[in-house]
């Protein structure tokens, strides 16, 4: 670890102030990624704003149709909510399947998806259930907010604040984990809501979460496990490692939508 | 006595400190006036070194030293602990291993320059101010091309990437016998390289005394005795007396931890150069491109059998990855530890090994739990699976026809080895019956109406253990023997220290020694101390690897308390007026026999200390003995293991549903110690089969080099294990024991991968490599499918 200047902030304008006024700075939200990362070396950083002290961030809370949880909650939190579990329980089952104890009780929400790590499962929640994601500047769609790998439209001294989800009708995740990592190899989250739309969404596959559209509209006709088996999305950009190649992401992506569906539907 | 003597399930004494964090291990230890190093390791597989600037380094903060291949000139080369010959009887291709690289890298995470600072962030600091000029070469990866004209060869002294090529066996009375076969058998196997990854990184600290002008080094070592042999007379030429080797606490070795590795002679040189304390420690990254790594073997093999399933032949071809170099013992894994092993529980008459051993661009490999014999088991146990399906003859009925049957003992194989006893039908039998092997297909029925191929599989292994008679091993190129010591000393208020060469890193030793000389000398189990990993304090010993510690040290410690109570007769005899013929020592009473007269053994100690009423003409004060044992014969623990998998064929996924151990182990000192090593042995092997896997990409950068890309196999990836034994004592050894720590290990991945090979049966499936991770089942079930 190259050494850097630690601030930690009690407000968002606050942790805004100093992003500005530092050369390089970087927030930190759970350190799950970044601490290990500055640790190897791998990145560096003047300074550090830990938004730990930022009490704002921390709510989970039911606003009509939507679930709000901060951007600072932490994945145990989530999984743990009774607000979520009433209202989204694939949601509490999803965060409950990230990482380890330790990582779920440490990682947050908005720094999940502001890495956007291509293997993280949130991403895969935000794009299914169509969240917003308001930040300090303004509010960006779900189908907005991941543009790339490990790219999203936030800008340098943009901080999330929250993230609302749409309450669907139904809704599961499945995800097939990296057997070393245990991040998804692939994931899918798949949600139907009260006006008949249904969403896809598929985390660790591509370069970034995705819809997977066709599965959308079979589905929208007919919400059964039968309605994607037999749906293949095209691997042409998909991720390959030692663990998986893209074929076998492409097969996975089937596999996991259609017992996510099965899930769902039962 | 009974519920801490031999045989009782004693809870381990040295858990009281590690549970409780007080373990003491060679990175809790911090010397006064301490530097750090750091070490610079090459980012290429291949490549010649142009030139090495340490100009701007130099002057980074807290620099106190940087040391290149230049500061080692005069200093030798890693030594190779044991010579392999060629067919032709010529040695093998032994090249220099120097301790920084010199003019040229040969791996990923080859040493190239040390930085010493004040601290170890100091030191990392300067290194990436050196500037290492690197012509990077094309690197040797793939041992199918490592021999081809065209391929890169990474010893140019040596000319070509062959080690050796070995074989053992009457090649022509083996190729003679397929001629008339009834069916042959072939199957190509890979043995996956695997990475050992003890929980605890290796660390090492030099340090040198001005005044005396001694060494001392502090290291992560399964056998001390050993790095001061190698490192003092062959590396830096310290003598002996000279040079200290502690190995405190030591986290888990599996093997990783015997050899002698260039950061220990970096760091005990770097100490008498600088007078201060040096400390290295690897970090997780380093220790996957630096500790030793394991197995990798491509082979063929074949098996000829008559009409019933008579194994008549075998003959295997196997290419053996030595790595960029020689590790300690590199060379007799794939030859002595594995050929050998080839006859496993059977008879078959004639077997043929052809071993080629291959320099490559990679991290070096060498023994790890297990060491060849995991190897030879899952050649031996595929194959004949293979040859049972094939025949269509039950699988556990081929392996009846032709199993060593107990009134053959001692039994002569035709791979050098003599087996003592066992008795292998037993264990078989009792697996059977432990697994409910009865109820498979039941089980299999359910599995698919779940939608879930269910498969069962069988490997029944020998291991050689107890490594080794130090004459045998001497006469097959060992450069060492393999004898054990021990010294028992009583003290004089009858407490005992014994002093093992023996190394314990989480064999429990302390416990289950103690239990041996509790039970033996009648005394307290809290009255034994075992005093273990330092050459200042313990006689010289070979360390703890092979499964030999309760085998070859235990009979040293007994030997030892034997001389104990002969002295102590002599001295009862004298303090009770008796002839020393009619002492009796039992439950700690010197006696005269037939009468109540009587000595405990602490009256005995007593006497020896303060010999004031002692037979001082004829005998020396004190109660001190030593006993060195050579052990006469391997010990040959055996065993039957059955698995049971479930496989989703949806996605690949292999669940371990049953896993049925039953070994015979001989007599066993502490059941508990040995259920534990089963388990772990297990998961090791399981971890092989389905999960391991050490990735090169074709430029040999290391793809599966932190646990993200490195499959270690966890708790919930294996099922609650049934353990059982089936002993038959060994003949060679006082205590009769075999030795159980390897066990796991060499019998569980062929048990594991049959299974698969069973579950895929259906698709025509006939072989999967492991690891039989998802994607590679998914593809064998495709690819069966597709054809």
């Amino acid at each position: 670890m190259y050494s850097f200047k630690y601030q930690k902030p009690s407000t968002v304008a606050e942790a805004v102030q100093m992003l500005n006024s530092a050369d390089d700075g970087q927030v930190m939200a759970g350190g799950q990624t970044l601490i290990p990362t500055l640790k190897q070396r791998l990145a560096s950083t003047d300074v550090i704003v830990d938004l730990g002290g930022v009490a704002e961030l921390r709510d989970i809370q039911r606003i009509n149709s939507v679930i709000s949880v901060g951007a600072m909650v932490r994945h145990a939190d989530v999984a743990g909510s009774q607000i979520v579990k009433d209202a989204i329980p694939a949601l509490a089952n999803l965060a409950d399947a990230i990482g380890d104890p330790q990582v779920r009780n440490a990682g947050t929400i908005g720094g999940s998806i502001a890495n956007n790590d291509p293997a993280a499962d949130y991403p895969a929640a935000i794009v299914g259930l169509n969240a917003s994601i308001h930040t300090n500047e303004r509010v960006i769609a779900a189908d907005d907010f991941f543009t790339g790998l490990f790219e999203t439209a936030l800008n340098d001294t943009e901080i999330i604040t929250s993230v609302s989800f749409q309450i669907p009708e139904r809704a599961a995740y499945m995800k097939f984990p990296n057997p070393a990592s245990r991040y998804a190899i692939v994931g899918v989250f798949v949600a139907k809501f009260g006006d008949g739309s249904v969403r896809v969404a598929v985390t660790g596959a591509g370069p970034s979460a995705f819809r997977a559209s066709e599965m959308e509209s079979a589905l929208q006709s007919s919400f059964a496990a039968a309605s994607v088996e037999n749906i293949r999305v095209s691997h042409a950009d998909f991720n390959a490692d030692i663990h998986a190649s893209a074929e076998y992401r492409g097969h996975l992506v089937t596999v996991m939508a259609k017992r996510a569906v099965a899930k769902a539907a039962a | 006595m009974a519920e801490t003597g031999i045989g009782a399930a004693v809870r381990r004494r040295e858990d009281i400190r590690f549970l409780r964090g007080a373990g003491n291990y060679t990175d809790d230890m911090n010397l006064t006036g301490q530097a750090h190093a750091y070490i610079l390791r090459s980012p290429h597989a291949h490549a010649k070194i142009g030139s090495i600037n340490t100009g701007a380094a130099s002057h980074s903060a807290g620099v106190v030293a940087i040391l290149t291949a230049a500061d080692f000139e005069g200093v030798g080369g890693l030594p190779c602990g044991w010579q392999v010959n060629n067919k032709d009887g010529t040695p093998m291709s032994e090249p220099k291993h120097p301790v920084l690289a010199e003019g040229k890298v040969r791996h990923v995470g080859d040493p190239v320059a040390v930085v010493i600072a004040e601290t170890r962030n100091q030191a990392r600091d300067a290194a990436e101010k050196i500037n290492v000029n690197y012509e990077i070469l094309d690197a040797a990866l793939n041992m199918n091309e490592a021999l081809g004209a065209d391929s890169p060869v990474v010893h140019d002294d040596v000319g070509s990437n062959l080690c050796f090529d070995w074989e053992l066996g009457d090649k022509a009375a083996v190729d003679e016998a397929f001629e008339g076969a009834s069916h042959v058998a072939k199957l190509d196997l890979i043995n996956n390289r695997l990475i050992p990854n003890a929980i605890e990184p290796r660390a090492a600290i030099g340090d040198y005394d001005l005044s005396s002008g001694q060494y001392t080094l502090h290291t992560t070592s399964q056998n001390p005795h050993v790095i001061r042999l190698l490192m003092g007379a062959f590396v830096l030429g310290l003598p002996e007396h000279k040079l200290r080797v502690h190995a405190p606490d030591v986290g888990g070795g599996f093997g990783s931890k015997i050899y002698h590795y260039a950061e220990e002679a970096i760091v005990t040189l770097a100490a008498g150069k600088l007078n201060r304390p040096v400390k290295w420690t690897a970090d997780r990254n380093e220790s996957f491109l630096s500790d030793a790594h394991a197995r990798d073997h491509i082979t063929h093999v074949e098996m000829a059998l008559d009409e019933n399933g008579k194994f008549l032949a075998l003959r295997t071809f196997t290419k053996a990855n030595m790595g960029a170099y020689l590790s300690t013992f590199a060379p007799a894994i794939p030859t002595y530890l594995y050929a050998t092993l080839l006859a496993g529980q059977y008879t078959t008459p004639l077997i043929y090994c052809e071993v080629k051993a291959l320099f490559t661009n990679t991290v070096a490999v060498d023994a790890y739990r297990g060491a060849g014999r995991p190897e030879a088991t899952y050649v031996l146990e595929r194959i004949i699976e293979t040859a049972a399906t094939e025949m269509g003859i039950d699988r556990v009925e081929i392996r009846r026809r032709n199993f060593i049957q107990p009134d053959q003992f001692p039994y002569q194989t035709p791979v050098a080895l003599v087996y003592d006893i066992g008795n292998y039908e037993a264990c078989l039998d009792k697996g059977l019956e432990t697994a409910d092997y009865a109820g498979y297909e039941a089980r299999k029925a359910a599995s698919k109406q779940n939608g879930k191929l269910r498969g069962v599989g069988f490997s029944c292994y020998v291991e050689a253990c107890g490594i080794a008679p130090s004459n045998v091993v001497g006469a097959l190129g060992a450069r060492a023997g393999l004898f054990e010591a021990a010294t028992v000393r009583v003290n004089p208020t009858g407490s005992v220290s014994v002093l093992t060469g023996c190394h314990t890193h989480g064999q429990g030793h302390e416990t289950s020694f103690a239990q041996v000389v509790s039970d033996m000398l009648g005394i307290d189990f809290d009255n034994v101390e075992i005093v273990h990993g330092d050459t200042a304090k313990i006689p010289f010993g070979m360390g703890t690897y092979g499964s030999r510690s309760m085998a070859v040290g235990g009979p040293a410690i007994v030997n030892a308390i034997d001389k104990i109570i002969a002295k102590g007769k002599k001295i009862a005899a004298h303090l009770l007026e008796a002839s020393e013929t009619d002492i009796e020592f039992k439950d700690g009473q010197f006696t005269v026999a037939g009468t109540d007269q009587s000595k405990a053994f602490g009256e005995i100690a007593l006497a020896a200390y303060v010999p004031h009423q002692y037979p001082l003409e004829e005998l020396e004060p004190g109660l001190e003995e030593t006993s060195f044992y050579d052990p006469k014969n391997f010990t040959f623990p055996s065993g039957t293991y059955i698995c049971e998998v479930e496989i989703d064929p949806a996605t690949g996924v292999v669940s371990l549903d049953r896993f049925h151990a039953t070994d015979d182990f001989g007599n066993i000192v502490n059941p508990m110690i040995v259920e534990g090593q089963v388990h772990g042995g297990l998961t090791q092997g399981i971890g092989q089969a389905l999960f391991e896997g050490c990735v090169y990409d074709d430029q040999g950068q290391l793809l599966s080099g932190s646990y993200q890309d490195y499959t270690m196999p966890r708790a919930d990836d294996v099922p609650s294990y049934s353990i059982n034994t089936s002993p038959t004592a060994c003949t060679h050894n006082v205590l009769g024991v075999k030795g159980c720590g390897e066990a796991g290990a060499i019998g569980s991945p062929a048990a594991v991968i049959n299974a698969v090979v069973d579950a895929l049966s259906e698709y025509g499936v006939k072989h999967v490599d492991m690891p039989a991770t998802p994607e590679n089942v998914w593809k064998a079930i495709r690819d069966a499918q597709s054809s």
